[in-house]
């Protein structure tokens, strides 16, 4: 067993970069996620393996300093909270067009606008359809514990450097913030500059005499070179599709009734489907970890099975509802629930909500 | 078996640290915990409070509405909780301060004279180290031993000297705890 | 002797203070001991005093300022975190007439915002900024600013900055002096009277430029402290603004009417 530790979520993130063997990070303050950088600060993984941290001075800088980093070949982490991420959104396309691996967390806080700092879950249209401009996607990981805010680190590296794709951990203030015990994986070594100069021949390590140049870049200047470019991406993202689809079905096998949900709202949501099944209530959870790729199927799988209706619980005014009910195309009822703004629902408002919009309603 | 507690008084009292302590030492019994504290502007100067969650299963909602047990610090706390208790379930405050002592019938009721103890003992720091004696002596969920080990944990290694001064106010708090007449 | 009862005491002739109107009755957010609160009385009464309330518009940042709109009685903008001068340039471009000014911290004007800064100056904006400058960044806790001292600690540089690693504090103040579109830059502080007179009158001087159409931007800087952030009492944290801070970024005008002075 790895080390056990009491971690806030942000830690467990920060503890996780360094034992993933990333090479740096790069990130600025912002509530409900400052943490992050502060552990690394007070941590030295520069002593510890060599990992570079840097105070940028913006996130436009920050995640412009990813782009570099990850272009290079190296394994690059940023993270911060919404009006932060929005900041990014620039990069982050150039990231994706120029098919760099990167991981970043956005540790959600509630807005539109500089908002408030309290956890919320509005960022979910951002994270899933874009963010930036241009036809691009990323894989998004919604951790639903302190567990995952480390496990995905090592997964998020992973998922990268296969797909060469920007790879977002979707949590917000509530994972960010609470403290649970993490086992945490053992230290990974950073690859040398050799290894990297070989594993990522795509990466700009320097040119050497008779090889040919590498070129990191997302511009084409002619319209069918960039459609071109554009279908191998769509390509990439229908593999990640088949692939890299992960849930957790709880209390499933039975369900009448089942409650979508993800990070903290499925902490929330799990608790809902306790106190349902203590009523009589066939409750399940359809806990999301990707949000991107969507688990439609295994959605559609649930409703032939019988399931009678589907509650997306989310702390927002309602928008990974959209995609419930593009997965289960009007098989069976669909619903929202959601406190939003930075207030969070609890268990008896969900299965209030549960109550009057799926099975009384 | 899970424990739900919620803890709540002034920024300053130790509340969160309180609450870390409680949470480790679930750890060091191989148990399941979770920490959630209140965040954000309302700390500064504030109050503040923390959710722990102790349990031999996973953990669903780390934010809760009604607990098992209730330790509360000021008067704020009070009027917030005091209500958030389960019924069968248990309160324990501190007098000091409180003006509208806790009035329900459906619950245990306790009182720690946390504060008066602490300066009495001329250390106001160990205050919330008198409290958590007192819950663990109502509530016997997390072990003297483990407490003591999860102090070690969580400590750097410069404050281990202060360990027996906790441990003595540990003590001071379990013997101190008193139940109300209900 | 008998102690005078409340309405005795304040009867209009024993008043020697009175608060100024552009200032809300809102009690102040800010740490008991802050410069800011201080620093927004000063400029609402130079406002007040070259009769310029109806005409002025203030740009409020993203900082423990952000809710200067609430205690500046006058029309008010809340920008982007780093972005007040753009916002205060795009206002002043399509109301050359009023008078607009930014309120900054030094995350805010020196970190995220430097270009926006620099750049409004380099332009000449006919605008005030305001810059407090308290080497930490308060609202969030205690991270390093770019204005943190060789060695200082905050949350971001627990073991002391190390320049070497993080770069080394930035004198904005003097940077944008060099820039032909400022036309007058100067640094205040406000932690004793004598000094909150000085700091007025550079505000004054500041808003006056701007009334008069002088060409450039007016960059007034005030030093301030941030107990809070510092970890220290008020008391404490002035001296040690006193003895750290004033050797690294000295008092006094560097720019008047457009020529260096320093
Ligand atoms: C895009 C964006 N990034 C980060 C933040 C978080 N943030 C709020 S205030 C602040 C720094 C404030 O420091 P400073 O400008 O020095 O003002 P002070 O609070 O010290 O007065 C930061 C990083 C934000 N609100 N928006
Ligand atoms: S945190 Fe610092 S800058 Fe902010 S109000 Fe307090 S003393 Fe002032």
């Amino acid at each position: 067993m790895g080390e056990l530790k009491l971690m806030k979520g942000n830690e467990a993130l920060a503890e996780a970069a360094i034992r993933a063997g990333a090479d740096a990070y790069f990130g600025y303050p912002i509530t409900p996620q400052s943490e992050v950088i502060e552990y690394l600060m007070a941590e030295k993984p520069y002593e510890r393996t060599g990992m570079v941290v840097l105070q940028a001075e913006s996130e436009i800088a920050a995640i412009n300093m990813i782009y570099g980093a990850a272009g290079s070949g190296k394994k690059v982490m940023t993270s911060s909270s919404s009006p932060g991420i929005s900041l990014k959104q620039e990069g982050l396309s150039y990231i994706a067009g120029a098919e760099l691996p990167c991981v970043y967390a956005n540790v959600v806080r509630g807005g539109p606008g500089l908002g408030t700092i309290q956890p919320s879950q509005a960022d979910y249209f951002q994270s899933t359809k874009g963010g930036g401009h241009g036809d691009y996607r990323q894989i998004v990981l919604a951790p639903a514990s302190v567990q995952e805010m480390a496990d995905f680190v090592k997964l998020g590296f992973e998922l990268a450097f296969e797909y060469r794709m920007p790879v977002l951990i979707l949590a917000d203030g509530v994972i960010g913030q609470m403290m649970e015990k993490v086992e945490l994986f053992d230290q990974m070594p950073r690859l040398t500059d050799d290894e990297i100069a070989e594993k990522y021949p795509w990466a700009t390590t320097g040119k050497k005499k008779g090889t040919q140049r590498r070129i990191i870049t997302s511009l084409a200047l002619q319209a069918h070179e960039m459609e071109a470019h554009n279908m191998m991406l769509q390509k990439k993202y229908a593999d990640v599709t088949e692939k890299e689809v992960r849930f957790e079905a709880i209390s499933c096998e039975d369900a009448e009734y089942i409650i979508v949900a993800y990070g903290s709202s499925a902490r929330i949501a799990q608790k809902t489907v306790e106190l349902a099944r203590k009523q009589g209530i066939k409750a399940g959870l359809f806990r999301l970890i990707t949000l991107f790729p969507f688990p439609s199927k295994a959605l559609q799988n649930l409703c032939k099975q019988g399931v009678k209706g589907f509650l997306a619980v989310e702390m927002s005014a309602g928008q990974m509802v959209e995609d419930v009910m593009l997965s289960v195309r009007g098989c069976a009822k669909v619903d929202h629930f959601g406190r939003f703004g930075g207030t969070i629902h609890t268990p008896e408002e969900v299965l209030n909500a549960l109550k009057s919009k799926i099975i009384g309603g | 078996m899970t424990e739900e507690i919620i803890i709540a008084g002034f920024g300053g009292q130790g509340v969160l640290s309180m609450g870390k302590i409680l949470a480790y030492s679930g750890i060091m019994q191989e148990q399941e915990v979770s920490w959630m504290p209140s965040y954000g502007p309302e700390m500064r100067g504030g109050t503040a409070n923390v959710t722990v969650i102790i349990s031999d299963e996973r953990i669903s909602s780390p934010i809760l509405t009604i607990f098992d047990t209730a330790i509360i610090l000021n008067q704020q706390s009070m009027d917030k909780f005091e209500k958030s208790v389960k019924p069968g379930g248990t309160l324990i405050y501190d007098p000091n301060g409180i003006t509208h002592h806790p009035e329900r019938k459906d619950i245990r009721i306790f009182q720690i004279e946390g504060a008066q103890l602490a300066a009495e003992m001329g250390n106001t720091k160990i205050f919330n180290m008198i409290v958590l004696g007192a819950y663990m002596n109502v509530k016997p969920i997390v072990k003297l031993e483990n407490v003591i080990k999860g102090l070690k944990k969580s400590l750097p290694e410069r404050y281990h000297k202060l360990i027996p001064l906790n441990e003595d106010a540990i003590r001071l708090g379990m013997k101190n705890v008193a139940e109300i007449a209900n | 002797m008998t102690i005078p009862s409340l309405e005795e005491i304040i009867k209009p002739e024993n008043l020697v203070y009175e608060k100024t109107d552009l200032m809300t009755d809102k009690a102040l957010s800010y740490c008991p001991g802050c410069g800011h609160g201080t620093a927004h009385r000063i400029i609402m009464e130079v406002i007040e005093e070259l009769g310029l309330e109806e005409d002025t518009i203030g740009i409020a940042p993203v900082g423990c300022s952000v809710l200067a709109y609430e205690f500046m009685n006058i029309d008010m903008t809340q920008a982007a975190h780093g972005r007040a001068p753009a916002v205060a340039t795009g206002i002043k471009r399509c109301w050359p007439d009023k008078i607009v000014f930014t309120y900054q911290g030094d995350g805010d004007l020196a970190a995220i915002g430097t270009a926006e800064t620099i750049h409004a100056c380099n332009r000449g904006e006919q605008i005030v900024i305001v810059f407090i400058n308290n080497g930490i960044y308060g609202m969030t806790g205690g991270q390093m600013a770019p204005t943190t001292l060789p060695g200082m600690k905050s949350s971001t540089s627990p073991y002391g900055r190390d320049v070497e690693m993080m770069g080394n504090p930035l004198k904005i103040t003097e940077l944008v002096a060099q820039l032909p579109g400022t036309f007058f830059v100067t640094r205040q502080a406000v932690h004793t009277p004598a000094a909150v007179r000085k700091a007025k009158k550079a505000l004054k001087k500041a808003f006056e430029n701007q009334k008069d159409k002088k060409p450039g931007v007016s960059f007034v800087e005030i030093v301030s402290n941030c107990n809070s952030g510092w970890k220290m009492t008020p008391v404490d944290a002035n001296k040690w603004m006193e003895e750290n801070m004033f050797p690294y970024y000295p008092m006094g005008d560097i720019k008047v009417d457009g020529q260096l002075v320093k």
